[in-house]
């Protein structure tokens, strides 16, 4: 490759795109080196539905109005009020002006009111998900002249001084280096990685699941912490909802949700139950399951209802397992048969009255004198026949990340590494440290990919 | 329909309900959504409001090579083929005619040969223009029973899809609703106003929006020209050929051009495509059929223009032909489509207003 480009981007999601469309705008030559495949490009971008915005009155598709403030108290909510306020408030604040660039960028989205989404005041959902709207940003791209390479593996960024001065990448088994002006980085997270999973969980996290993209496995991300660039974020630290367990062992996005705990006894392969089912409404809750599976022998737990319930949740992509009776789902499943109708008829005799039964709030219908006790929605499991659904722990994303500052530039200890920048998942831990606000990270890469864009295009221009 | 093709089908529409990232797109995906099974009927309802747009394959995560291998556009062709298969009267025939381009220019070719014979049979004894080589009487009395058949053969096929899909009494609200959405084609603006993704992946272009609303529109338009000329003829005492500034010119000439533009259209979207998002099986079916529609248009303009000249009786023998061949395999061709994908808007707008 003997052509010279201002700016190098590293991935190719939402991230990657924002950032490589802002600084083509801008004059400046790019690159996107995209690990994956064309099929598979965009990450885990590709695998989200919609993202969050504030604003002032009704915007798009957004109705209403959700101010900044509302905003950052979600954020504080799910993060336990661990976050970078600064960092947090600029991209709260940049949100509702992304909107209208995202659209103007080729974006489409879903009309208000339409279907079974009723998120319209604070999230705006992508007409046909997220893989629509990076196929919109790859043909922006293409038109403002961006080139894409795809399979272009890149395995390191050489850091000099304060600068980096060149970019290493494999492409059909060939190394090839190129030498921008600026980088940005955009390549995701580690969860893909399963051997850095290990090291920070232990053997468990040879049984996890991986939601997303299988290409996003921190290569760069751990480049540079290597050298010395200075990073934010628990390490330990990853976000894990419990998902269907015969889901694919990566890439299996959003059809592997399963929504029936609220309404199910979850028992371990010991059949045990182990936590209140009923604890807060789903999906409020649905992550705190991928770590409590997680938790449990083999990494594996079973949720099980019978026939009134199995309509109360969306549909799940595979069928669960259904038995007319216990023994029979007990066989077919793999429990072990005496513990499981002992822990069913246990908990079934300290369910009381449910005539206050309401799948949509918390109705307060609980068990009295069980331990763990089901303090919402505990009806008994009493109507065959009864289903089976077997869960997993699904990572999503993980939390380690490259420290940035309000211009998305890296630094290192001695100071700001002059054209590097970071966008989305890599940096997103100074944000989201913990938990998670559905929608947030889409935009954290789209504003802080716009911020590194214009940030590293200036550099170029000089 | 197949057993297999069926199930795949239940398969991909379960992970499709799982997901419902593209329920903005057309209308099968709301319509799918309020199911949790997915019998035989419902495959093929739904089957039959897809467009084969193919906004919801671009904007997949689930496509090959991803194990789960989704291809909506291309499962719902299949199970939409095999379903007019199946309602087809007399049955077996659509089979053929779907899967053979070469099979309907066999036909057409049938089609001059007939005409050509009882044209040499039943010379007219006087008459001017067109009437001179073929007499009203004979035209008639080819090109009634030629107009009646299929549509007697169309409404055995859709009782049949009526009764499969669970199809209940019509109300003119329902028929209204269907109508607008047909009129404008409404699902392949692809939710967004931009159209779909059928010419150049994920790329959306309304050409095909457009191309299908020309046929349609100059199919309307060519008929009602049709019409125009028997009433005339029948009722006003005023048998043709028409002057240019007549209802049937004024109405026929736009529509032959609108067809003519249409179907060269739709044939170079056709060709450049994926197969493979459709059924492949039925493509040189299909193409012929739009060919044949296009020769239609074609030799009629032909017609109006070097009507004065020598080239009269073949010219008139090859159009006649081409449009007896058309309206006998209408219940076998893609042209079926346009009633079953009516009858699917009605059933549709019935559902929407249950639930
Ligand atoms: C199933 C699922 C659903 C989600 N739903 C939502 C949602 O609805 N809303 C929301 O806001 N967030 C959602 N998220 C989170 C969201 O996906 C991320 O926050 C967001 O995609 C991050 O964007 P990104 O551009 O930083 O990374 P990604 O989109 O993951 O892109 C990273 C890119 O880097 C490439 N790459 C990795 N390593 C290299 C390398 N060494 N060389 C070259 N390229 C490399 C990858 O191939 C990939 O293209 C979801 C996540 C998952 C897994
Ligand atoms: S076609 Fe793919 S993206 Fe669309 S609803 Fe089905 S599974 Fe989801
Ligand atoms: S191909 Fe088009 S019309 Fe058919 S289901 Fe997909 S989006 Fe709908």
């Amino acid at each position: 490759m003997n052509k010279h480009y201002d700016l190098a981007v590293i991935g190719g999601g939402n991230a990657a795109l924002c950032a490589a469309i802002t600084a083509a705008e801008l004059g400046a030559k790019v690159i996107i080196l995209e690990t994956a495949p064309k099929p598979y490009r965009g990450g885990n971008s590709r695998h989200t539905r919609d993202i969050r915005c504030m604003h002032r009155g009704p915007l798009g598709p957004l109705e209403g109005d959700y101010s900044e403030d509302e905003y950052y108290e979600d954020l504080l909510k799910v993060t336990g009020g661990k976050t970078n306020e600064q960092l947090a408030r600029l991209v709260i604040r940049s949100s509702e002006s992304a909107l209208p660039w995202m659209q103007k960028h080729g974006a489409h989205f879903q009309p208000p009111l339409s279907g079974t989404l009723s998120l319209t005041r604070t999230n705006a959902f992508f007409l046909g998900g997220g893989k629509s709207l990076v196929n919109a940003y790859y043909r922006t791209a293409d038109k403002l002249g961006v080139d894409v390479l795809y399979r272009a593996h890149v395995k390191h960024l050489q850091l000099k001084g304060n600068l980096i001065t060149r970019v290493d990448y494999v492409y059909e088994g060939q190394q090839y280096q190129i030498e921008p002006s600026s980088v940005v980085v955009a390549s995701g997270g580690f969860e893909a990685n399963l051997e850095w999973l290990e090291k920070v969980w232990g053997p468990a996290a040879e049984n996890f699941l991986i939601r997303g993209t299988p290409y996003n496995r921190g290569v760069v991300l751990e480049d540079l912490l290597e050298q010395g660039v200075q990073s934010v974020g628990d390490p330990t630290q990853c976000h894990a909802v419990a998902i269907d367990g015969r889901a694919p062992k990566f890439d299996g996005g959003i059809v592997t949700r399963l929504d029936c705990v609220p309404f199910s006894i979850v028992v371990n392969k010991e059949a045990q139950r182990f936590y209140d089912e009923g604890e807060d409404i789903w999906p409020k809750r649905y992550a705190i399951w991928g770590r409590l599976v997680a938790q449990q022998p083999d990494q594996v737990a079973f949720a099980i209802i019978d026939s009134k319930s199995l309509k109360m949740f969306m549909p799940s992509a595979f069928p669960p397992t259904e038995a007319n009776t216990l023994e029979e789902l007990a066989e077919k499943t793999g429990l072990p048969s005496e513990k499981l109708i002992d822990t069913i008829a246990t908990f079934n005799s300290a369910c009381s009255s449910s005539e206050a039964f309401h799948p949509t709030e918390l109705d307060g219908v609980t068990t009295t004198g069980l331990t763990p006790e089901k303090t919402n929605w505990a009806r008994p499991i009493n109507e065959p026949p009864f289903y089976c659904y077997s869960l997993r722990t699904g990572v999503t994303f993980t939390y380690l990340a490259l420290k940035i500052d309000e211009n998305a530039q890296c630094s290192t200890a001695t100071g700001l590494v002059k054209n590097l920048w970071a966008a989305g998942e890599t940096m997103a831990g100074s944000i989201l440290s913990q938990g998670y606000l559905a929608g947030l990270g889409m935009m954290i890469g789209t504003v802080f990919g716009r911020i590194a864009g214009r940030e590293a295009a200036n550099y170029a221009n000089g | 329909m197949q057993m297999d093709n069926l199930e795949e089908a239940r398969r991909q529409a379960e992970i499709c309900n799982a997901c419902r990232y593209c329920e903005g797109y057309c209308a099968v995906f709301p319509a799918l959504q309020l199911h949790r099974s997915f019998s035989e009927g419902t495959i093929t309802q739904l089957a039959n409001l897809c467009h084969n747009c193919r906004g919801c394959y671009y904007a997949c995560q689930y496509t090959a090579p991803h194990e789960f291998n989704i291809n909506i556009p291309q499962v719902m062709a299949e199970a939409r083929q095999k379903s007019w298969e199946s309602f087809a009267w007399p049955g077996g025939i659509a089979r053929i005619f779907q899967k053979r381009g070469s099979l309907i220019a066999l036909a057409t070719i049938i089609g001059f040969a007939v005409i050509f014979y009882v044209i040499r049979a039943l010379k007219p004894s006087g008459g001017e223009g067109f009437y001179a080589v073929i007499s009203h009487a004979t035209m008639t009395g080819i090109f009634l029973p030629a107009f009646l058949y299929p549509l007697f053969s169309m409404g055995i096929s859709l009782r049949r899809y009526w009764r499969k899909v669970g199809g209940e009494e019509i109300t003119w609200d329902h028929f209204r609703r269907a109508l607008i959405s047909a009129g404008k084609l409404k699902n392949l603006s692809g939710g967004h106003g931009d159209g779909c993704n059928f010419e150049e992946e994920d790329r959306f272009s309304n050409q095909r929006r457009y191309a299908h609303q020309a046929v349609l529109y100059g199919f309307l338009l060519c008929f009602a020209a049709t019409c125009s000329g028997a009433v005339m003829y029948y009722f006003l005492n005023m048998p043709g050929p028409y002057p240019i500034f007549s209802i049937p010119k004024l109405l026929g000439i736009p529509g032959g051009l609108l067809i003519l533009v249409g179907c060269s259209k739709l044939i170079q979207l056709k060709l450049k495509a994926d197969p493979e998002l459709g059924s492949a099986r039925v493509w040189s079916g299909e193409m012929g059929f739009v060919g044949l529609l296009l020769f239609i248009a074609l030799s009629g303009l032909l017609l109006f223009v070097l009507g004065g000249t020598a080239a009269l009786p073949l010219l008139l023998d090859l159009h006649l032909g081409a449009v007896l061949a058309f309206f006998l395999l209408t219940p076998y061709t893609k042209m079926a489509h346009g009633f079953y994908r009516m009858a699917a808007l009605i059933r549709d707008a019935q559902m929407k207003t249950e639930s």
